[in-house]
């Protein structure tokens, strides 16, 4: 479980080559923050999905029991689509080589 | 084959969940995923420890099908109703296997997974305890199955759809975005495919679309239904999921899967590669 003061987002990047990945990642959390830092329960059971540029599909992924997702994508634009049993949340990002996309996603 | 004998809606599961003539399979890409909760009374196969040779690359034997069949109380007239995760890639690839060994009543949850949990509706942890068969699988139905010679000749002459994502046909990716992009094999589509990405024909909650939708799908990219036509991907999983597109729904002959899919095509030698879109 996520406690309060824990870094918020994806997956411990521990043994990815950044340098190599254009990495988008993040994590699904049910609403809820306390001083400024989201404590809501992770959300196990949701479907990440990763649209290019143009709004075309490339990827899906469930998100883990910490609610977390990863995709290794190409540097350049993308749209992440959150689905969730009575939830459905796009955020728009920006990927890169060197420094990975983090997310908190609440829904 | 058609999409009455080959898709059964969530609605159609939930009245037969308790159907004794009925055998729930779980595949997965994500192996973890029945054991977080399944379908009520559904077992899982793993599409690697299960499905895979594992000493060779290639489907497992007739007589391992008919073990593992059999072990899992699956018998020859009992209906198949497969479901997986990922939008059923992998569970498409278990229907095209049935098909494979010839399996007589198998058919595949429309929206598989995801559409049961979005739609909030209940899984259970308890794995059941069927009572073992004595399965007798056919010999293999090879019709539904392209090799690599077939494709390399197929080049220009047949249809050939790549179900990859865009990026990956194009040659700017090795595999799909939700996998790390080392890769053995140069990058790249073989020449004269059509890039239609296995995603075309699912809405966003899994299920498919309309037979009118895909139809038009595949004629507008330039596959012409008179010709045969192989479907790849990257393993042919992905490729399983169109396969049962083209094949199942709309109920098009000589279909073909090429299971041998990129990471076979990309790593022969002197082969020719397309780039680009």
């Amino acid at each position: 479980m996520r406690t309060c003061g824990a870094t918020p987002g994806g997956p411990d990047l521990a043994g990815v080559d950044l340098t190599t990945q254009a990495v988008i990642q993040g994590a699904v959390l049910r609403a809820g923050v306390e001083d400024g830092v989201p404590n809501g329960a992770p959300v196990g059971n949701a479907y990440v999905r990763l649209l290019d540029s143009t709004g075309e599909f490339t990827a899906e992924v469930p998100t883990n029991e910490l609610g977390q997702f990863r995709f290794f994508a190409a540097p350049g634009a993308w749209t992440v689509v959150v689905l969730a049993h009575g939830a459905r949340e796009e955020i728009k990002v920006q990927a890169q080589k060197g420094s990975p996309v983090d997310l908190v996603v609440q829904i | 084959m058609s999409r009455a004998t080959s898709l059964v809606s969530i609605d159609w599961v939930q009245e037969n969940l308790n159907n004794p003539h009925v055998v729930f399979v779980e595949v997965d890409e994500d192996t973890t995923l029945y054991d977080k909760g399944h379908i009520q009374g559904a077992i899982t196969f793993h599409w690697r420890d299960d499905l895979q040779d594992g000493l060779i690359r290639d489907l497992i034997s007739k007589e391992k099908f008919e073990a593992l069949l059999s072990k899992s109380g699956i018998a020859n007239d009992s209906t198949v109703v497969l479901y997986g995760g990922n939008n059923n890639w992998f569970a498409t690839y278990a229907f095209w296997y049935f098909k494979i060994y010839g399996h007589q009543d198998v058919r595949l949850i429309d929206g598989g997974r995801k559409l049961w949990e979005l739609k909030g509706l209940p899984l259970v942890n308890e794995v059941p305890a069927r009572a073992a068969t004595r399965y007798v699988a056919k010999e293999r139905d090879n019709s539904i199955r392209a090799f690599r010679d077939e494709v390399v000749a197929a080049i220009g002459a047949k249809n050939i759809v790549d179900v990859r994502s865009p990026q990956e046909f194009s040659g700017e990716l090795a595999a799909p975005a939700h996998l790390p992009q080392e890769s053995g094999q140069i990058k790249g589509h073989i020449p004269t495919a059509k890039n239609i990405p296995w995603s075309k024909a699912a809405n966003e909650d899994g299920t498919f679309r309309s037979n009118e939708e895909l139809s038009e799908l595949y004629k507008s990219a330039g596959v012409d239904f008179a010709k045969e036509t192989i479907a790849y991907c990257r393993i042919g999983e992905r490729s399983a999921f169109s396969w049962f597109v083209l094949h199942e729904l709309l109920d098009l002959q000589n279909v073909r899967n090429y299971d041998g899919s990129w990471t076979e095509y990309g790593s022969l030698v002197g082969v020719p590669v397309a780039i680009g879109a």
